[in-house]
């Protein structure tokens, strides 16, 4: 049985001792006094820890114990792609030619990186179909933002200033519409049909002259195909609007076809789902986006180019939409996904996702059927799959979160659950290629298990996860009462608002 | 190749069987064949090739650590001690996602609460998220957030010209959908915010931005009185700081910032050609600017047994929930380089913050009284890492010599700030060495 570590690990506040140091300093080149000006030299207190370095050491090991990550087991977050971080990858982003390079430096000493990108740009290209790729974006929802800055800098540059709509279905991820809400754009939500997939007749009437584009995922986060997507992008197209392709499903595809082969205009890949860079339990990640030909010249500079002889930061896009982060973006991020690929390589690519695509389906049998869980809509996926815990909610009471929680106490990450929204108490598993069968077997096993007991000892599911290091936690209370800094709790706590 | 990371590869046919599909072919059945495209793409490598060859690429890169740079506006060589790096690699926190089920993801919550944490201290505002992708998007989010701040009826936010260009772009980006009018206010003679100027555009707008040390290097001396002509106007007041300087420095909440911005990875991550960085975005403890603000935010609750635990929390702000109607559309952020930071600081403590400071200040003012001995200094007052210098000759030809010297100069600005002419930035660190800044010295003597 699973036992994650319980530390009760005191805040590294209230671990401080006073005098105690963690640092060592260079001593300055000269000690002269430098006058700072009386109302700007700091008065206020300053409550940073005080300790020694083993001690911060033993902190965060103490803490990294009570976190979970893909090498510590199954991760199967639908609409992540929690695949194997290959350990390669750190080792070549640590080298001192990534570490110690600073962004302004004269071309002629960086050309090992600008051949990095470079070289990155020419596989994603190749994946994808398109023409030309920014690798500036940060994550997944920056490269969102810039995408559809780049379709409303097109319309407008067209004069086509009425274009003021962006179409998502409503099985979309939430960066979608909030991404194209900060670009300026009124949101228009698409159904989807009995099928899980877009429903064109829906779509039909919703393209108009007010049209920008569609934002679409496919596989969608059903997991599903769309197949009629050259229909839906005959009806985008034929309205006026561009099609733009949210690459976090990508995996399910990768070396099949390319969303450039679709009918896409605009795609953003996150280097950090499918191309195995580490999520770092948020961040960072990567998100390039990819244009065909005619809308390169509204990407945010710089762009990387290639004389045949030397590597060269482009600032030359007439009509760039200008910068969507600093820099050049996450530039040890590329490093590993351009290692990953090189290992990988054409058949490699193509493996990863036959296996995931497998591994998904194979799951999907072997679980559906299990009393109080639904398959959602169809049954052969992509990467992803849908469940519904519905019917176990109605005849148990144990609920999609419940199933969640308890998954945890066997020592697996939970799907990610109430999401697509359009399927109740939904369980969406994402289970990747780097899984074996065994750990799909266990998966299932755990399921089933969690299945029993919800109709014959509810409690035990309601109640988990038992194993954890800590048990349910309350969010309602962290929200009720906001402590969100060690400032706000020692304020509370001195109020006596606080016993935790 | 790649199939030592794909355990299955080995029983792809039973799996098959097992499935009830009788092919690889049949699971890809509902794409359209017409579609299904042989790539050309590269053969995959043995691990030890492509570790050959890109230790090969990389190491066609000159770095810091091999020739003198004096390169900063923005990106600055600081040390990162070496138990930062081993930590955050531990794989717990380096492989695991968002922490959506906080039950089994406590490690990086309370990792994340800590970083919160000492930033509230640095920043002297007790409210941080849990970072956002860099310095730049923090004041373009921030922009935005004084906009919604003002139900959209003001859209006017106002920047010093006297900021990074890199920076500029990034607000205006950020804030084109919105609308936003983002006026520069140009520096006075001494090189700080020309107050007179501000005040001649604050009426109406929705917020005003200052760098508590400005592209130039320059230390603002009027932080504070900045503020009040901000507040004066009904407009918030957003103070941008590097926080390697907090800990001499005044907090900007103490100086009356309602928001404020940072860059993070100053402190436990190294240059990497410029990122990953992570933004430091902190508010005031005020609800209502609580309900605007980015990001994700990491809060302490109990758990089931009355135990502290900690969580992501006041999530109906976010992309997943609000989804058009969100304050913004982040999602992944930048939370190892948060922790990395984090870590860092909590080496540090406040003598470590202190005596960082002291030593960079005082660098800097060294290299400042060297460039100074060669070159113009456009302006006076206190330096903090990045110091100002005026080339007779073409800076270029400044340049091209001191690199022939296995010495990098200073960031050249006149392009975008022609009014300075011949002028590039060079900065200075903790990392900075005498002998260093001696050889600059003695190289523009003979080039200059």
């Amino acid at each position: 049985m699973f036992r994650q570590a319980k530390w009760e690990e005191p805040l590294i506040f209230e671990l401080s001792r006073e005098g105690r140091v963690g640092y060592t300093m260079p001593k300055p080149i000269e000690d002269v006094e430098i006058e700072i000006p009386e109302k700007l030299r700091r008065k206020s207190s300053l409550n940073l820890p005080e300790l020694s370095e083993p001690e911060v050491v033993k902190h965060y090991t103490r803490l990294s114990e009570m976190n979970y990550g893909v090498d510590s087991g199954i991760y199967p977050l639908g609409s992540c792609t929690m695949k194997y971080n290959p350990k390669i990858n750190e080792e070549i982003a640590s080298h001192p030619g990534v570490a110690y390079v600073h962004p302004y430096q004269d071309e002629r000493t960086v050309q090992g990186a600008l051949k990095i990108m470079w070289e990155l740009e020419q596989w994603l290209k190749e994946i994808t179909g398109m023409d030309r790729f920014t690798l500036q974006p940060a994550a997944g929802a920056n490269g969102e933002f810039t995408g559809v800055s780049i379709i409303r800098a097109y319309h407008l540059d067209h004069g086509e200033t009425q274009r003021t709509e962006m179409l998502v279905p409503d099985s979309a991820h939430g960066t979608n519409p909030a991404s194209a809400a900060m670009a300026g754009f009124k949101v228009i939500e698409i159904p989807s049909n009995e099928n899980g997939t877009v429903d064109l007749e829906a779509l039909e009437n919703a393209v108009s002259e007010r049209t920008a584009g569609l934002m679409l995922t496919n596989p969608n986060t059903l997991g599903i195909f769309e197949d009629e997507i050259l229909e839906i992008a005959k009806i985008v197209h034929k309205a006026g609007g561009l099609l733009y392709y949210d690459g976090a499903n990508l995996n399910a595809v990768l070396g099949k076809i390319r969303p450039g082969d679709m009918g896409f205009d605009v795609v953003h890949l996150n280097l950090h789902k499918t191309f195995s860079t580490p999520h770092g339990g948020g961040g960072p990640g990567s998100g390039p986006v990819g244009v065909k030909d005619f809308l390169k010249d509204y990407l945010p500079v710089p762009l990387v180019g290639y004389d045949g002889k030397r590597y060269y930061l482009d600032y030359n896009v007439p009509k760039s939409i200008g910068k969507v982060k600093e820099l050049y973006g996450n530039f040890a991020v590329m490093v590993r996904a351009l290692t990953y690929l090189k290992i990988m390589g054409r058949e490699g690519l193509k493996n990863a996702s036959e296996i995931a695509v497998l591994n998904a389906n194979y799951l999907t049998q072997k679980l559906k059927g299990t009393r109080g869980y639904e398959l959602s809509h169809k049954e052969l996926r992509k990467h992803e799959v849908v469940f519904s815990a519905e019917p176990m909610k109605k005849e148990t009471g144990v609920k999609a979160l419940d199933v969640a929680k308890r998954l945890l106490d066997f020592g697996m990450h939970a799907p990610t659950i109430y999401f697509p929204l359009i399927v109740h108490e939904a369980l969406m598993i994402e289970p990747t290629e780097t899984v074996s069968k065994e750990e799909l077997d266990a998966y299932v096993e755990a399921l089933k298990r969690i299945s029993e007991e919800a109709y014959s000892n509810p409690e035990i599911v309601k109640g988990a996860p038992h194993s954890t290091a800590v048990k349910r936690v309350d969010d309602v209370l962290a929200a009720k009462k906001p402590i969100l800094s060690w400032r706000m709790y020692i304020k509370l706590k001195e109020e006596g608002g606080v016993d935790y | 190749m790649g199939k030592h990371y794909l355990p299955n590869l080995a029983q792809r046919d039973e799996m098959i069987k097992e499935t009830g599909f009788s092919s690889i072919e049949e699971l890809f059945s509902d794409v359209p064949t017409e579609m299904l495209k042989e790539f050309d793409l590269p053969e995959g490598k043995s691990e030890y090739e492509v570790f050959l060859e890109l230790n090969e690429v990389l190491s066609k890169n000159r770095t810091a650590l091999e020739m003198p740079s004096f390169l900063g506006a923005g990106t600055y060589f600081h040390y990162v001690p070496a138990h930062v790096k081993y930590l955050i690699e531990r794989s717990e926190f380096l492989t695991a996602y968002t922490p959506y089920q906080p039950e089994i993801s406590q490690g990086m919550l309370q990792a994340l609460f800590e970083y919160q944490s000492m930033m509230a201290e640095l920043y002297g505002l007790p409210i941080v998220n849990s970072s956002m992708y860099d310095w730049g998007t923090a004041i373009a989010e921030a922009a935005l957030m004084t906009a919604r701040l003002h139900k959209g009826k003001r859209k006017r936010f106002i920047i010093p010209k006297a900021l990074s260009p890199e920076k500029k772009e990034v607000i205006r980006t950020y804030t084109r959908g919105a609308g936003l009018e983002i006026v520069e206010v140009p520096w006075s003679e001494n090189g700080q915010l020309d107050i007179e100027k501000l005040k001649e555009v604050v009426e109406d707008s929705a917020g005003v931005y200052v760098e508590m040390a400005n592209f130039f290097g320059l230390v603002e001396e009027n932080v504070r009185e900045i503020g009040e002509i901000a507040h004066e106007a009904n407009a918030y007041f957003v103070v941008g700081a590097d926080p390697t300087m907090l800990g001499i420095f005044e907090a900007p909440g103490e100086l009356g910032a309602d928001i404020a911005v940072g860059e993070a990875s100053y402190f436990g991550s190294p240059m990497n050609f410029g990122g990953p960085r992570a933004g430091v975005f902190a508010v005031r403890d005020d609800k209502k600017l609580i309900r605007q603000m980015p990001g994700r935010i990491i809060g302490m609750t109990k758990d089931a047994d009355g135990k502290r635990a900690f969580v992501m929390t006041l999530q109906t702000r976010e992309q997943h929930i609000r989804r058009a109607k969100a304050t913004s559309n982040i999602c992944s952020n930048e939370a190892l380089v948060a922790v990395a930071s984090a870590i860092h600081l909590a080496t540090l403590g406040p003598r470590g913050l202190a005596e960082l400071g002291e030593t960079i200040i005082k660098n800097t003012a060294y290299l400042k009284k060297r460039l100074s001995e060669i070159a113009e200094i456009p302006f006076e007052g206190i330096n903090f890492k990045d110091v100002p210098a005026r080339f007779e000759r073409p800076y270029s030809e400044v340049h091209e010599a001191l690199l022939e010297k296995g010495i990098h100069g200073g960031y050249y600005i006149g392009k975008h700030f022609p009014e300075l002419g011949e002028t590039a930035l060079f900065a200075a660190t903790e990392t900075t060495r005498k002998e260093w800044v001696d050889a600059l010295i003695e190289s523009l003597e003979e080039v200059a």
